[in-house]
């Protein structure tokens, strides 16, 4: 037997005996993610075991590195883990910004003792973050941000504020964009730092969305304190970290676009029903769907080209710079869908027979992913500008 | 399998780039349509092709082909798509060859595959029948009286009419127009006394026409496969010729556009160059973005091919629908940000759209293969 069938079977022995049955039940949205932290969120208690088992193997970021409390699994091993917990229908047993956005720029930029002090803790649950980039005036144009930190010999002391920080209120730390230095250029003078909420310095006022959730809050820093320590890279080279977290969040946000289980063509035909030749009621929405369809399988073969290619050698093509927007553009049309084809069931906002508006908080969410993480706008200005070679005006 | 190229395939990619580039480009496309040449395609070249072994790309071995696959023949198409290199691959390696590949019993193939992958022979299908795709919709008629057919009706959107040694008629021996049932294939040469051929004219200058068939008699051993059972092979061969026009769909967009950003970054007005303008660049993005996608699908689907996939009807129309849609788009968008030039004959954007346009309407265009692709998908 090779080693990878080894592993899989006893993958396979190991996920039988520990993933508890109520953690293979299908995640019905957000609110089923565990994200731990010191306060953690807990739906069902069995979120906590099922994390702690699947830390104690490293499996929660099974990519990483051993030493840092992963599972130091090659990608073929990875495969055969998620194939296998695909299998039983086993959740994630983690889900957070460490371990989407802030563990990769730690494990490119960040310095032995960092990596040591925050990584393991990402992967075991026990501190949750939340990324401090956006200001008032800097959204788009992040790199105007003007949240101060001034140099006090061993610490920094911070003052600003940050907005649309989503669930700073649940966080424990936060990775930050500061300003440094004032006298170069916007991009010049920002800085990296991790401090903990923590403490006096830091306010946190939630901010209710049009979906009715509070994900996301305005965050003050009146003389907040950060460690030198946790200044990640050199003081002023933040925006080259800045830049490749953002590549990995927006890959992060790019996933949603991917094909559920059920076709929405074949939804339709259950709630709609079908003319004699079998074709969808209505014309005009079957073209719209079909044409959804088409685009996501398009996409999905993209992804997948994107993929092959980089293991192939050929490094991240150009087309990777699509998806984000490509992306988030399909998973909104998605939701569009949504409401198209189940109609006012689709439209409830709170009480039993609507599943307290799942459907429609969803869709009113979705139009955020265009937003966060770089807007659609700003994605087509560097497909224009990087891969195409257009000038700026 | 990776969606990736392997060295032979791009070895094949860059010879076929190479070779277009010099012998069949935009411009001797332009020669030969002012010339008024009735060929539609240089004699020459193609026999340069054929001795590369392009016409036999995709036919096995045993049968005198490199036996290198659809995904070979798909990348060659691409090149000619970039180019608009006009020649008989599409009618007869990728189309005919195909057709008879599906249809045809061992000794038929052994007749006709080698000599088609020698590049002696132009065997072409003759299916259309209306103004639009619909490949149930037969009333080309078959009577059979002894060892013989009789065969009345005529077909339109034949390609390569006027130079084709033998027509592949699709024909009805039973049932009523639009049955899946009841359709025969008959391989019947040029010269058969009944056959006319009249060529048409149609905007991309290549060589298209109808033909008519008024008791033309046709042997019994000339029909491919068994009599009445045609459509499922001729179904299969159909969705491999829409990947492959898919294919030439994308060199052709693909050379559109990089034109067209081209000429963003050259045209200057209001004291700028045009590409700078933001309405610009997010049109162009924004068509980067889909021409990617149209790239990953047609090499998908390529391989679909290769592999044998059981979904490839679905693919198939998938692929062609999303081609469509993205060469009318890219195509129209090159006209448009080019501006007036872009209205001249002079100027060689215009070629593409023309071309574009009749190779989407080619075995059935978006309108007709999105809903082919919705009700394969149940809905
Ligand atoms: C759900 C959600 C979660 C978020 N979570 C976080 C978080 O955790 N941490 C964090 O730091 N931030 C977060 N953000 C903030 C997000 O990154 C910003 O909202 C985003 O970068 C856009 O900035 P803005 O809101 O200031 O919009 P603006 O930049 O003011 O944009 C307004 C409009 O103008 C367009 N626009 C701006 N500049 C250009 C241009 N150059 N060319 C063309 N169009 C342009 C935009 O595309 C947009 O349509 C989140 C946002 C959302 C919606």
């Amino acid at each position: 037997m090779s080693d990878l069938e080894q592993f899989r079977q006893d993958t396979r022995a190991w996920l039988e005996e520990n993933c508890p049955l109520s953690m293979r039940e299908p995640i019905r949205g957000f609110e089923d993610m565990y994200n731990g932290g010191r306060n953690p969120e807990i739906d069902h208690p069995d979120q906590v075991i099922w994390c702690e088992r699947m830390a104690e193997r490293g499996w929660t970021v099974p990519h990483w590195p051993r030493e840092y409390g992963g599972g130091g699994l090659s990608s073929e091993e990875v495969k055969v883990l998620q194939q296998e917990m695909k299998r039983i229908g086993a959740r994630r047993a983690l889900d957070s910004f460490g371990i989407s956005m802030l563990g990769p720029a730690l494990l490119e930029f960040g310095n032995e003792e960092q990596k040591k002090e925050h990584l393991p803790k990402i992967c075991r649950g026990e501190i949750r973050w939340c990324q401090g980039y956006s200001e008032p005036n800097a959204g788009s144009d992040l790199a105007s941000l003007a949240t101060k930190a001034e140099d006090k010999g061993d610490h920094y002391v911070i003052n600003g504020q940050k907005v649309w920080t989503s669930y700073a209120d649940k966080a424990d730390w936060i990775f930050c964009l500061v300003r440094t230095d004032n006298s170069g250029t916007k991009h010049e003078g920002i800085s990296f730092v991790l401090f903990d909420m923590d403490q006096p310095g830091v306010t946190v006022k939630p901010i209710r969305l049009i979906s009715g959730s509070s994900p996301f809050c305005e965050t003050f820093f009146d003389n907040a304190i950060a460690d030198k320590r946790n200044l990640v890279g050199e003081e002023g080279n933040g925006w080259s970290i800045a830049k490749y977290l953002l590549t990995h969040e927006r890959e992060m946000i790019s996933g949603f676009g991917s094909a559920p289980p059920k076709t929405v063509g074949q939804m339709a035909v259950e709630t709609m029903g079908a003319d004699t030749s079998g074709r969808l009621s209505n014309s005009v929405l079957r073209q719209t769907i079909a044409q959804y369809q088409l685009d996501t399988m398009a996409f999905g073969a993209t992804m997948a080209r994107v993929g092959d290619e980089a293991k192939a050698g050929q490094g991240l093509g150009p087309a990777s710079s699509i998806f984000k927007y490509y992306g988030t553009e399909l998973n909104k049309r998605r939701n569009e869908l949504n409401l198209a084809v189940l109609g006012e069931p689709a439209l409830g906002w709170e009480g039993e027979a609507y599943s307290d508006g799942r459907v429609s908080r969803d869709w009113l969410r979705s139009k955020g992913n265009s937003i966060e993480g770089g807007t659609s706008e700003v994605q087509l200005n560097i497909v224009a500008k990087r891969v195409l070679g257009l000038p700026d005006a | 399998m990776a969606l990736v190229l392997n060295e032979e395939q791009n070895m094949l990619k860059d010879a076929a780039a190479g070779f277009l580039a010099e012998k069949a480009t935009v411009a001797h496309q332009r020669a030969l349509r002012d010339s008024g040449d009735a060929q539609g395609f240089d004699s020459a070249v193609w026999q340069e092709m054929a001795q590369m072994g392009w016409a036999g790309i995709a036919i096995d071995e045993e049968f005198g082909g490199l036996g290198y696959g659809y995904t070979g023949l798909g990348l060659v198409l691409e090149q000619m798509g970039r180019h608009l290199s006009a020649s008989p691959l599409q009618s007869t390696v990728l189309i005919g060859a195909t057709v008879i590949a599906q249809l045809a019993t061992q000794a038929q193939k052994e007749q006709w595959l080698p000599s088609i992958a020698a590049g002696e022979q132009l065997v072409s299908l003759a299916l259309q029948e209306g103004a639009h795709h619909a490949p149930w919709d037969v009333t080309l008629s078959a009577q059979k009286s002894g060892d013989t057919y009789l065969l009345n009706g005529s077909k339109r959107m034949v390609l390569d009419c006027s130079s084709a040694s033998a027509f592949i008629v699709v024909a009805r021996t039973a049932g009523a127009t639009g049955d899946e049932a009841g359709l025969s294939a008959f391989i019947v040469a040029a010269d058969t006394p009944g056959l006319v051929c009249e060529q048409r004219s149609l905007v991309d200058s290549r060589n298209v026409g109808v033909i008519t068939l008024t008791d033309v008699a046709v042997d019994a051993q000339h029909l491919l496969g068994s009599e009445g059972e045609a459509s499922q092979g001729l179904g299969r061969a159909l969705d491999i010729a829409n990947i492959g026009l898919s294919a030439e769909l994308l060199g052709l967009s693909v050379e559109a556009f990089t034109r067209t950003v081209d000429y963003l970054k050259e045209r200057k007005q209001f004291g700028r160059v045009i590409g700078s303008f933001q309405g610009l660049q997010h049109r162009a993005a924004e068509l980067f973005a889909e021409l990617e996608l149209c790239r990953s699908l047609v090499l998908q689907s390529l391989q679909a091919i290769d592999s044998a996939a059981d979904d490839l009807p679905m693919r198939a129309s998938a692929t062609k629908a999303k081609l469509c849609q993205i060469a009318q788009i890219t195509t129209n968008e090159a006209i448009q940000m080019h501006g007036g030039i872009g209205m001249t004959d002079e100027h060689e954007i215009g070629f593409f759209i023309k071309r574009a346009r009749v190779a989407q309407h080619t075995l059935g265009d978006y309108n007709y293969h999105l809903d082919r692709y919705a009700l394969l998908g149940g809905f």
